[in-house]
């Protein structure tokens, strides 16, 4: 506990109001999960920015590969018939 | 003043959260670690907020043109009636979550009768606390636990800091003649009703953190009545250093 290296890194994420999606907010060192929770809680939530708080250990998010951003997303660019734009959205929708 | 014994009565409750805030507040950029620097900084601020509501209060009982910061900044060290458990130093981290918990079972259980106050100011800044300090006493139990069932040496120094604050906390449970009027009159909480249960759930979180519960039963008292340890004019001398060199000043 002493040895403030031995604290895995965690990412947190928080749900600002209720039906709407968690969202990532940063990350933080903490021993085990509860502690992450009060971390995140003190960290991220204490000017009430939340109603829920999500953590993982960083360590368990596989990431995409940078280098392989070219044929991850490149190939999405020019295929503007994939998004939902000719759809014209009334105002009352919000959060899309 | 009309009604001196509220008056005091609230400051009695309201100096506990202001100079433990300012003993937190001192963790400011020196915390152990960016988060739990942030959630003792947090916690300070709670209380701060707290003292706030307390003296805004006390400010209209005395009904004379003192201000809350004039309460707060500018008496002298034998006119601020906290216990002395929450001026003792932050010696390390063990000492300052040991201070932290040994208060926070108290002031929780403080808060929980103080809301049955009949006087609905009091009551309702009781009931507005009280969530804070719930997660307080949480935090600061949850660090005793994970301190004391720790390492060796984090074990040493939880145990070292629960021996060293020991002899502070029976004070909790005295009476004033402010607090003796108060409980008198259905406004002010019966403290001495509170010890037995705060011993017991000390003990119980000690014995889940594998501490052990001190036997000494020599206490120190004093603070409630403004006979203070050596380290509360240190803090004095930082808090109100500001309104003394330049009075009245503002920003």
């Amino acid at each position: 506990m002493s040895d403030k290296k031995n604290w895995p890194l965690w990412e947190v994420f928080v749900r600002s109001k209720n039906g709407l999606e968690h969202r990532h907010c940063g990350s933080l060192h903490a021993a085990d999960e509860d502690m992450a929770l009060e971390n995140a809680r003190d960290v991220y939530t204490r000017r009430s920015e939340g109603v829920s708080i999500w953590v993982v250990k960083s360590k368990n998010i596989t990431a995409s590969n940078p280098e392989n951003n070219g044929e991850m997303f490149e190939p999405a660019h020019d295929k503007v018939y994939r998004h939902p734009t000719f759809y014209d959205l009334p105002d009352e929708v919000k959060h899309m | 003043m009309k009604n001196e014994n509220l008056y005091n009565y609230i400051l009695g409750i309201a100096d506990n959260s202001l100079i433990l805030g300012q003993r937190l507040g001192e963790l400011t950029g020196h915390g152990p670690s960016l988060e739990t620097d942030i959630a003792c900084t947090n916690i300070s601020l709670d209380l701060f907020g707290q003292v706030r509501s307390y003296f805004q209060y006390a400010t209209k009982i005395a009904g004379d043109d003192r201000t809350e910061d004039d309460i707060a900044m500018l008496r002298k060290e034998r006119e601020y009636k906290n216990v002395l458990l929450v001026e003792q130093p932050n010696t390390n981290f063990a000492y300052t979550m040991a201070r932290q918990f040994l208060f926070d079972v108290y002031h929780l259980a403080f808060l929980a009768e103080l809301q049955k106050s009949t006087d609905l100011t009091l009551s309702a800044i009781a009931n507005k606390c009280i969530k804070e300090v719930s997660y307080h006493e949480r935090f600061s139990s949850d660090w005793i636990k994970r301190l004391g069932d720790g390492t060796e040496e984090s074990k040493a120094k939880m145990q070292e800091a629960i021996d060293g604050l020991w002899t502070y906390t029976d004070e909790l449970f005295h009476q004033t003649e402010a607090d003796k009027a108060m409980v008198a009159e259905g406004i002010g909480v019966d403290v001495t009703k509170l010890k037995d249960a705060y011993y017991a759930r000390v003990s119980e979180i000690l014995e889940e953190s594998t501490l052990e519960t001190p036997e000494s039963k020599w206490f120190q008292k004093g603070g409630k009545e403004g006979i203070h340890t050596e380290h509360l004019g240190y803090l004095l001398a930082e808090l109100q250093y500001m309104q003394r060199a330049y009075p009245n000043m503002e920003w």
